[in-house]
């Protein structure tokens, strides 16, 4: 029981000191991301995760950004970006093939420029 | 116990260290629909928003659920007016029922608690059924109740709520509000109601309500900087209660302790004090520390006739919770620690038991839970807790509940879970103070008034699906939960009617529920639920349902509203309609036949409505009628010629005992 609890303690302690120490492994990034629909919603922030480092990945329609916290030292951006085109999104720096464009439900069917 | 201290000890300056700290994220919630059911939500758990609340009469907590399918609401006596909450065939006891995630209901308050927290502070109720989560304890066995107040960040600098009705009762309930700084906000809510007429509408000689008043006063602070993440709450609270019962003639002064006339007086104190620290990582949103703690003092007086009872409870809850994430959000777990401290003087003297139980309940425990979303079709939580409890043990408590939605609009729950608890027999069931009958409490090894401590599982599924028939939007949810008591202290009523009967034994209870809402029209919502309860109990006289439990119980409300005109000008109407089918009563077999019940009560129906006129967005009068088919139960008291011979109970109550209820009230509010 004792041990239990001293583990507990310890662990919340070693939360709030690694938050404090390294900032860039929780770095908030903005990546702008087109789509429409909740559909899209749940395939952008789905590829977002697939990146090894992503801690969290919200996607807001109606800014088309894609908010990330991520690990920098395991990834970066440009990886997040890449894996949102190859799901069928354009975002800022990475454009989707066509077929995957092509793929995507009518609905998810935003405007290409 | 040494080292326990220590460790609390450490915990204190550990966190003084780094101060910090959140509570789960409370939401609020805006939204047109008055009751929520969720899509996505792992547990199943529907949320009564303050709306909800204005469709009745609603004056406190315990008559905040007459418009919900979930819950049922029955009369708990013949004397005090009160009424008694179920869920899955099982009285609130077996809930836990919390404040802003504090433990409130509990122990000594359990037969009255609810009627402590007026219907107007509440900002929203969320009610889960089954196993619930494993954050706030191990007592809760078939659901959850958790009310969140209006908080003072958002709360109107001014509210007046004046009712009336024709039972005589009279409340009132005003709010202030200030915000002292950027940061600081603050809350005064005072509210006094009383009974002042003596009413006997069946003739029996007795009161139908009890005379009463109450005040009630929350100071509630609020600190919030969002930027630095940090949020607090301070609570202050105190609460007096009287209530005044039995025989129209009886005079306290003149006739307490004395066979001239029956009567009865429940006098309750109580005192809170309640904060919450939290603290939400600025760089990890997803990240947070909770530390709430809570003390509280309950003091009843009472006596019943002859009979004595008195409680004290001392509380103290502490609860630290940590909130993040592993890996990614998609894997989130909470883990903390609880600690409840319980001082209990009680004395009581019924015929046959006279004494003093007084006594000391400690725990400390640890939990975690993890939570998986795979932020589609799927989410799961899986909990556990190890507690040590100076009379229960140590123990684990595992819970876990399932949600996958197989297409769209469909969703599959399922939750398992374990629950343990004393049972405070005297103070939960206090309704048979009120009666002739000797307690007998058959077990003497058990460490809670001799019984053993009541362990149960529960288990269920529940599927709910949403469509669009003829183009109005429309849903349907079938549950079903089953309780398997391996222990629970079981109140036997089959045996004498001269007896309560205490003892550990078996029992279950199950219960079904087919729900279907939608909305006709624009405005126009109708919901409807069929309920079907098997709940069984192994007696010394054999396995048979329990009593004052109707088997069968069909719901139904319709709530219409009118377009928001000018200066928000709007009608609102609704009404519910409530069938009972026939219950089984206790056994009255041996009494003369004057004072004998059948074995089952007659099924009834019962009729609520109610109509708001908004005349603008701060003034609004609404009036109402409970019971508009003035459906009354014929004896409610038995024995009533003689209370203070063998026949006298009044505990036997399956229906209104007061007809026909006409009140009306107006709200003014300062935005």
């Amino acid at each position: 029981m004792k041990n239990i609890l001293l583990v507990l303690l310890i662990s919340i302690m070693g939360f709030s000191t690694q938050a404090q120490e390294k900032k860039d492994k929780n770095a908030k990034r903005e990546i702008t991301v087109k789509g429409n629909c909740d559909m899209c919603k749940k395939r952008i922030e789905k590829a977002a995760y697939s990146v090894s480092g992503v801690k969290s990945a919200i996607w807001s329609s109606e800014n088309q950004q894609l908010s990330v916290i991520l690990n920098e030292q395991k990834s970066a951006t440009d990886q997040i970006e890449k894996a949102v085109a190859k799901a069928g999104h354009d975002t800022k720096n990475e454009k989707a093939a066509s077929e995957d464009y092509a793929n995507l439900h009518e609905c998810c069917a935003y405007e290409r420029n | 116990m040494n080292k326990f201290y220590a460790l609390v000890l450490v915990l204190f300056i550990a966190l003084q260290a780094k101060a910090q700290d959140t509570l789960r994220s409370v939401e609020i919630k805006t939204d047109a629909s008055s009751t929520k059911k969720s899509y996505r939500k792992v547990t199943n758990t529907a949320t009564m928003t303050s709306k909800e609340l204005l469709k009745a009469a609603c004056c406190n907590l315990a008559e905040s659920f007459e418009t919900n399918p979930s819950i049922d609401v029955n009369f708990s006596d013949a004397l005090t007016g009160t009424k008694q909450i179920k869920m899955l065939g099982l009285t609130s006891p077996y809930l836990m029922i919390t404040e802003e995630n504090i433990p409130s209901v509990r122990g000594a308050s359990q037969a009255y608690g609810l009627t402590f927290t007026p219907g107007t502070w509440i900002e929203s109720i969320q009610i889960t059924k089954g196993a619930g989560s494993v954050v706030n304890g191990y007592e809760s066995i078939s659901g959850q109740i958790n009310t969140e107040l209006i908080k003072p960040i958002s709360d109107i600098p001014f509210f007046l709520n004046v009712y009336g009705s024709s039972d005589s009762r009279f409340e009132v309930n005003t709010h202030f509000n200030k915000k002292i700084t950027e940061k600081w906000s603050s809350s005064l809510f005072v509210h006094g109601n009383t009974r002042v007429q003596k009413m006997d509408n069946n003739d029996d000689g007795f009161m139908d309500n009890p005379l009463g008043k109450q005040i009630n006063i929350l100071n509630r602070w609020q600190f919030a900087d969002a930027e630095k993440g940090w949020v607090s709450f301070i609570n202050f609270r105190y609460m007096n209660d009287e209530k005044q019962t039995g025989e129209l003639d009886f005079d306290p002064n003149r006739d307490k302790g004395t066979t001239n006339f029956w009567g009865s007086e429940i006098n309750t104190e109580r005192f809170d004090v309640s904060t919450k620290l939290g603290y939400v990582f600025p760089n990890m949103p997803y990240q947070s520390i909770g530390f709430q703690n809570a003390f509280t003092s309950h003091k009843q007086d009472s006596y019943f006739g002859l009979n004595d009872y008195q409680i004290t409870q001392k509380s103290f809850y502490s609860n630290l919770i940590l909130n993040s994430i592993i890996q990614n959000t998609k894997h989130r777990f909470a883990t903390g620690l609880n600690f409840t401290y319980d001082d209990y003087n009680e004395f009581l003297a019924v015929p046959s038991i006279s004494g003093v139980y007084d006594r000391i309940d400690t725990s400390f425990g640890a939990f975690f839970e993890y939570t998986y979303d795979n932020l589609d079709n799927f989410s799961l939580v899986a909990g556990a807790r190890v507690d040590n409890h100076n009379r229960l043990g140590v123990f684990a408590t595992p819970r876990i509940h399932v949600r996958y939605n197989p297409w769209e609009k469909g969703v599959l729950r399922a939750s398992v879970g374990r629950g343990k608890r004393s049972a405070n027999i005297f103070a939960e069931n206090q309704q048979l103070f009120a009666s002739s009958r000797a307690f007998d409490i058959l077990n003497s090894s058990g460490k809670i008034y001799g019984l053993n401590p009541e362990i149960a599982w529960n288990y269920g599924v529940s599927f709910l699906q949403g469509f669009t028939l003829f183009t109005k939007s429309a849903d349907v949810t079938l549950d079903f939960y089953r309780t398997d008591f391996q222990n629970q202290a079981i109140v036997d009523l089959y045996a004498s009617p001269q007896q309560a009967l205490f003892y550990n034994g078996k029992s279950f209870a199950n219960s079904f529920q087919l729900e279907f809402n939608i909305d006709l029209m624009t405005h126009l919502n109708f919901r409807t639920a069929y309920k079907y309860y098997d709940v069984q109990t192994e007696y010394i006289s054999g396995e048979a349902q329990r009593p004052l439990q109707a088997k069968h119980r069909y719901f139904a409300n319709l709530g219409y509203a009118t377009h928001i005109g000018e200066k928000g000008r709007q009608w609102k109407f609704d009404f519910t309609y409530n069938w009972l089918g026939k219950q089984q009563l206790p056994n009255t077999a041996s009494n003369p036949v004057a004072d004998r019940l059948p074995e089952y009560s007659p099924s009834f129906s019962l009729m609520n409505a109610q109509v708001t006129r908004t005349f603008s967005s701060s003034f609004e009068m609404y009036a109402g009628a409970e019971n508009l088919g003035n459906y009354k139960q014929d004896k409610a008291i038995l024995g009533n010629e003689n209370p203070f011979g063998t026949n006298f109970d009044t505990s036997i109550v399956y229906a209104p005992v007061f007809g026909q209820m006409f009140y009306a009230g107006l709200r003014f509010k300062i935005k």
